[in-house]
């Protein structure tokens, strides 16, 4: 059996998981995937957050992606960081840079336990403020060049490709090498937020193809998450492990303690269980019917007959259910334009909505009005790509028949 | 298990008759194909995909080589190659490092 696969009946416990701390946001991005802002009054207490860490050092899990929200707002945010470390749960988090000082930097550099993700979403302020909002731009080159000064070499910078940056890649990781940092490219997702922005900000499907043919180069230097793999098609598939670990391999902690199968799935149909009930997450990741649901072989379903379902996998869960597409269809990106075609024939109105929301309810600096997105014309769609070797001995990692094969995560 | 490696050429700083263990930074975590591992200092994952390469691995500091790793763990003459290809990547990707001649020996 396929590695792959393996993972796709489930594992012991996450390879890494998503935790995120607060829904509480000094900024308020218009693609937010929590719909972050104001914090939740249920929000776990340090003593509860403490008993997942015990849960995660138990069950070996190698490392939690700590968000949020901004996660660093949290008052106990560096003890619960401490707490991890020492219990050897290794803590990578996401931040807007706002809480990075030089003091911080300074410590941070410090640890082999700790990475720093500092999200920007352009290359330059115009690009990356008209979504993340005024200042966030100048906010996260502060923070960079507070780390890059304390000595702290390879954190990452942590980009949504959007269809405003995606011309901006080679910017980007010119940005992150001069910080002496890693790229690290993600894929807008329809949620939270994001559902209401994702029409206007997703690459166009030419982009789109731009995007794979850029990481076809770069890939190698640049963390993805492995959240491209539904482009796989247009040739190679690209480094990385290439299908959907939701429930079988990641999973998502909310900050009122809620398991959602992933970070981009925050929905009740998604919903697993809660750290909060008996046998903590321990036994969320184990019981959950959700999980187990997830973890039973796929049918593929309409994909089923593409030849290139093997290196796609249908592509993302979320992306299809909060675009309103069937679950066993296409990825609304599908890199063969089934995706295209699905999204004009569904009621969009019907889809799904994301089932929280913590937004600000007064506009933050930077977002008084509407989203200033420019809506370009659609170039005409190049059409299925013409050559691709279904059978390549190069089919990723996952294909191989190494007894070790290796992998970067993130 | 499947022997018919595709990726040819063992990283040539891999010696299977030199003294091996896990680095110290590395998590070894059990699981039903076999194993995953973590390494702390690289932040990269690597997958063992069978649990007699995971034998290997977890007894390479109570050996005095690779080989006599591999041979206690039960692998053949003919699956040898394989797992001195799978050693060799883990040793490119700092997993396993070389450690001093005697240290931990079984005599």
């Amino acid at each position: 059996m396929r590695l792959v696969e393996q993972f796709e009946l489930g594992l012991a416990a996450p390879i890494c998981l998503t935790w995120e701390l607060t829904y509480a946001c000094n900024l308020a991005c218009v693609h937010c995937l929590s719909s972050s802002g104001r914090r939740d009054p249920r929000e776990l207490t340090t003593a509860e957050c403490r008993e997942v860490i015990d849960t995660l050092e138990r069950m070996q899990v190698f490392y939690v992606n700590i968000g949020g929200g901004e996660p660093t707002v949290r008052p106990d945010f560096w003890e619960l960081v401490d707490y991890a470390t020492a219990h050897r749960v290794g803590v990578k988090f996401s931040t807007n840079g706002v809480k990075i000082d030089p003091g911080v930097a300074r410590r941070l550099a410090g640890s082999d336990y700790v990475d720093v993700q500092i999200s920007l979403d352009g290359a330059t302020a115009e690009v990356n403020d008209a979504v993340r909002g005024a200042g966030s731009y100048a906010t996260a080159i502060a923070a960079m060049r507070n780390l890059a000064a304390a000595g702290f070499r390879g954190f990452k910078l942590s980009v949504v490709v959007t269809r405003h940056n995606v011309d901006q890649l080679d910017q980007l990781k010119a940005l992150a090498d001069g910080y002496g940092a890693q790229l690290r490219l993600t894929r807008l997702r329809p949620s939270g937020r994001g559902a209401d922005t994702w029409p206007q900000l997703h690459p166009t499907a030419a982009q789109q193809r731009q995007l794979y043919d850029w990481l076809s180069v770069h890939g190698e230097q640049v963390l993805t998450g492995d959240s491209f793999f539904h482009l796989a098609p247009y040739g190679e598939p690209l480094p990385g492990l290439n299908l959907c670990g939701a429930g079988r391999v990641v999973c998502l902690i909310d900050p009122v303690g809620d398991v959602y199968a992933c970070p981009f799935a925050i929905h009740e149909n998604f919903l697993a269980g809660s750290v909060r009930q008996p046998g903590g997450f321990q036994a969320v990741w184990r019981d959950s019917e959700l999980f187990a649901e997830l973890r039973q072989p796929q049918s593929g379903g309409a994909c089923r007959s593409c030849q290139f379902y093997d290196s796609c996998r249908g592509g993302c869960m979320a992306a299809k259910f909060f675009t309103g597409l069937p679950l066993d269809g296409p990825d609304p990106e599908c890199a063969r334009g089934f995706g295209d075609t699905a999204l004009q024939t569904v009621d969009r109105a019907a889809a799904p909505r994301p089932a929280l929301d913590h937004s600000h309810r007064r506009p933050v600096r930077g977002q008084a009005g509407p989203v200033p997105v420019v809506i370009a014309p659609r170039p005409p769609d190049p059409g299925p790509p013409a050559r691709v070797c279904d059978e390549s001995p190069l089919a990723g990692f996952a294909g191989r028949s190494e007894q070790a094969v290796s992998s970067r995560c993130g | 298990m499947s022997t018919n490696a595709e990726v040819s050429g063992a990283d040539p700083a891999f010696d299977l008759d030199r003294p091996w263990r896990i680095d110290e930074r590395v998590a070894v975590r059990p699981e039903p194909f076999g194993a995953l591992l973590y390494h702390f200092g690289t932040r990269r994952l690597s997958f063992l995909k069978n649990t007699t390469v995971l034998e290997v691995v977890r007894s390479l500091a109570e050996h005095r080589t690779a080989r006599s790793a591999c041979l206690a763990a039960g692998v053949s003459a003919a699956t040898l190659p394989a797992y001195e290809r799978a050693l060799a990547t883990l040793a490119a990707s700092q997993m396993i490092r070389e450690r001093p001649g005697s240290e931990g020996a079984r005599p």
